[in-house]
């Protein structure tokens, strides 16, 4: 087989034979050296201070691969962080496998491991093990990626449903649905051109901080696909507490309303990436409150309302901006843009 | 702001004494029906005072018989079904548009010019956009039709099914069981035909037609103006949406729609056969019009699932009250098409007010 270099990932590239072996020492491995990874054995050998560990994983298949605010690299980095760093805990390492679609450029792959590397890099996560596979033309959208991580729990840190107790407060440590209305506006489907910007963001850093400075964070979960309305009924739902919020204290940002509002999206529904919601004891409300603000990823953060104790079955409810009221429901899967 | 809902409310609640019966507003526009669930105005105005959710949403009041012959066009090869999001859900008689998208030949597109493109993009197919919307979308949909027309765009064409709003007002009047006592008119038809187009209504019925915006401050006091005409016995056509409709609208627009378009009797979920109700392509563009191109007809067939939209949109029935509410038809399993549009009275009442709580 010739050793020159090729423009496309072939299939051939997931083949196990020469050109898998380029593409790891050439392309993967000098982005994300580590002893670990660059011992290239079947597992990695991990040594963790402690024996409390979280363990998650997340599969990304997002559209366009690049997008304002990031792409499908640094959102697949950023999501499985998120996903330890609500559960309390402290990310340390992750596994990173590729499904890459046969005819993908070497240059659009090339710029998504950069952006992997360096989200990695700046949340102290090491690539540790991986795999890649090559598929024909047409079995997957251009790359899939899989990743899972390893954190390490917080001492005296836990966080559960059980914790929750009616006047805790909710937390949320800024605006909501920008990631899913910029993302939604760029598909070829809706072909919607404007200012918005992905929040895609990693949140381990202002959540240790929050959980290593605080006592009485009760809960924690990143409002992913479903949005705040999801992340909120999941609450009430598994506490049986009503949850009620303050529309006036959800921080939106006004192209993201002006968006929704011409697509006929409700922005409690949309995708967010670097949000967290907390349920916290109402003492420590308003220091959550600061310590998030002095955080490049919480200056908007607030107070958006409280769990309410209920006989009946649990719901959420919000206050609307002129004083009405409405139950949110939960979202219930795909949102289509309206006609008029 | 507090002050100006204290009047309003004020002025209902005079209202209300007036009558001495309850007060039945129906709200022609599905994104007055989002509003006023989202905002929480229901719980904000007399107990008294009912709203009505009437035929305003476009996905709602397309007849199940044009949704089949949709469905017929999209199973052609020959064929790209270029469609506004919500309406690939309708459940027809074989599935519905969203079945047919993963085959790839449906496509979802914002406005007509997007489906013109989409024609332009794909010469070996016919594009047939599903022109479905009231006087907001139509003059967009005769913008696409002209210019195809100019620049000799042979493979695109429409199934209209285009309505005009005033002649559904007409009829649910003309239903000696309604039991409607004003309507708040839709801001976006009104921002093309003016709020002038209402005074037949006024004058012919004695009710009140107040346009608004979809703020809630503006539907509030929408609210409160039919309320002040009707302690004042005046039903009059009037906007409080001043900043956008006039008394005649949009004459350019309307222009383009008669130019293009002439009215015909058509299908409406639930109401019928309305006459002069429904928009088709004129002689000059019928090289366009896709009923024709493919021979195809409306089947003015209803459908027999149970489902009571069709009473729903006259205002009859509230959406709760029909058997299939909530327990087969629910936004991902819709029956009938108030649940599959955002704004469908169905789907808006399925997401946004309190249902009967389970067991715990």
């Amino acid at each position: 087989m010739s050793q020159k270099e090729h423009d496309k990932i072939l299939l051939a590239h997931g083949g196990g034979g020469q050109l898998s072996d380029q593409l790891i020492r050439k392309h993967i491995l000098p982005r994300f050296a580590n002893n670990t990874l660059s011992e290239l054995t079947d597992s990695a050998k991990l040594n963790l201070d402690s024996k409390s560990i979280c363990f998650t994983t997340d599969s990304y298949v997002v559209k366009p691969l690049f997008f304002p605010g990031g792409d499908i690299g640094k959102l697949a980095v950023c999501g499985t962080i998120n996903d330890l760093a609500v559960s309390g805990a402290r990310p340390v390492a992750m596994s990173l496998a590729l499904i890459i679609e046969e005819g993908l450029a070497f240059e659009v792959l090339d710029k998504i491991l950069d952006s992997i590397a360096a989200t990695a890099a700046q949340n102290n996560v090491a690539i540790v093990t991986g795999d890649t596979k090559t598929v024909e033309t047409g079995a997957a959208d251009q790359i899939f990626i899989n990743t899972a991580g390893i954190g390490v729990r917080l001492e005296g840190v836990e966080l559960g449903f059980s914790n929750i107790k009616a006047g805790d407060k909710i937390l949320i440590n800024g605006s909501i649905g920008d990631h899913g209305m910029t993302v939604m506006s760029l598909r070829q489907d809706i072909g919607f051109k404007s200012q918005l910007k992905s929040d895609c963001a990693a949140l381990a850093d202002l959540t240790c901080k929050l959980l290593t400075e605080t006592h009485g964070v009760k809960f924690m979960r990143d409002p992913t696909r479903g949005g705040l309305a999801a992340t909120l009924n999941e609450i009430a739902q598994q506490t049986s507490f009503d949850i009620r919020i303050n529309d006036a204290d959800i921080p939106i940002n006004p192209t993201v309303q002006a968006a929704a509002d011409a697509l006929g999206f409700d922005v409690l529904n949309i995708a967010n990436e670097g949000k967290f919601v907390a349920v916290v004891a109402p003492e420590i409300a308003d220091t959550c409150v600061n310590i998030c603000r002095q955080h490049p990823l919480g200056q908007q953060a607030a107070i958006i309302g409280e769990i309410v104790k209920t006989d009946d079955a649990p719901v959420v409810e919000t206050i609307t901006k002129i004083g009405g009221r409405r139950i949110v429901q939960m979202p219930y899967g795909r949102e289509l843009p309206r006609i008029c | 702001m507090l002050q100006r809902i204290k009047n309003a409310q004020l002025l209902m609640n005079a209202a209300c004494g007036v009558t001495g019966r309850p007060i039945n507003i129906m709200e022609v526009c599905g994104t007055h029906t989002v509003s006023i669930f989202r905002n929480g105005i229901r719980g904000m105005i007399p107990k008294s005072m009912k709203l009505l959710s009437g035929p305003g949403c476009p996905v709602c009041v397309t007849h199940q018989g044009y949704i089949d012959t949709v469905l017929e066009l999209a199973d052609r090869n020959d064929c790209l079904i270029a469609t506004y999001g919500d309406m690939i859900r309708v459940p027809g008689k074989g599935g519905s548009l969203e079945t047919k998208k993963t085959a790839g030949n449906v496509r979802i597109v914002l406005s007509s010019e997007d489906a013109l493109q989409l024609a332009k993009e794909n010469p070996s197919k016919t594009v047939v956009f599903i022109a479905v919307g009231f006087e907001t979308t139509t003059p967009a949909t005769a913008v696409a039709v002209k210019q195809a027309a100019n620049e000799g765009i042979e493979n695109f064409c429409i199934l209209s099914n285009h309505k005009l709003v005033v002649p559904a007002m007409q009829a649910l009047l003309s239903d000696e069981n309604n039991r409607i006592d004003a309507f708040l008119c839709p801001g976006h038809v009104s921002v093309i035909i003016g709020y002038g187009a209402f005074k037949p209504i006024t004058k012919q019925f004695r009710k009140p037609c107040v346009v608004a915006g979809f703020e809630p401050m503006q539907i509030i006091e929408g609210l409160a103006e039919i309320c002040r005409q009707i302690i004042e016995g005046k039903p009059e056509a009037k906007t409080i949406y001043t900043a956008v409709v006039t008394e005649h609208g949009n004459q350019i627009a309307q222009g383009i729609i008669s130019e293009c378009f002439e009215p015909v009797d058509g299908y409406w979920r639930g109401l019928g056969k309305i006459p002069k109700s429904t928009l088709q392509l004129k002689e000059k563009y019928s090289k366009f019009d896709a009923f024709k191109r493919f021979g195809v007809t409306e089947k003015p067939e209803n459908d027999t699932t149970g489902c009571r939209c069709g009473e729903v949109l006259c205002g009859l029935i509230d959406p709760p009250q029909c058997e299939l509410f909530g327990r087969v038809c629910e936004p991902l399993t819709p029956v009938g098409p108030c649940m599959v549009s955002s704004e469908g009275a169905c789907a808006a009442w399925f997401k946004y007010s309190k249902r009967e709580k389970q067991n715990k």
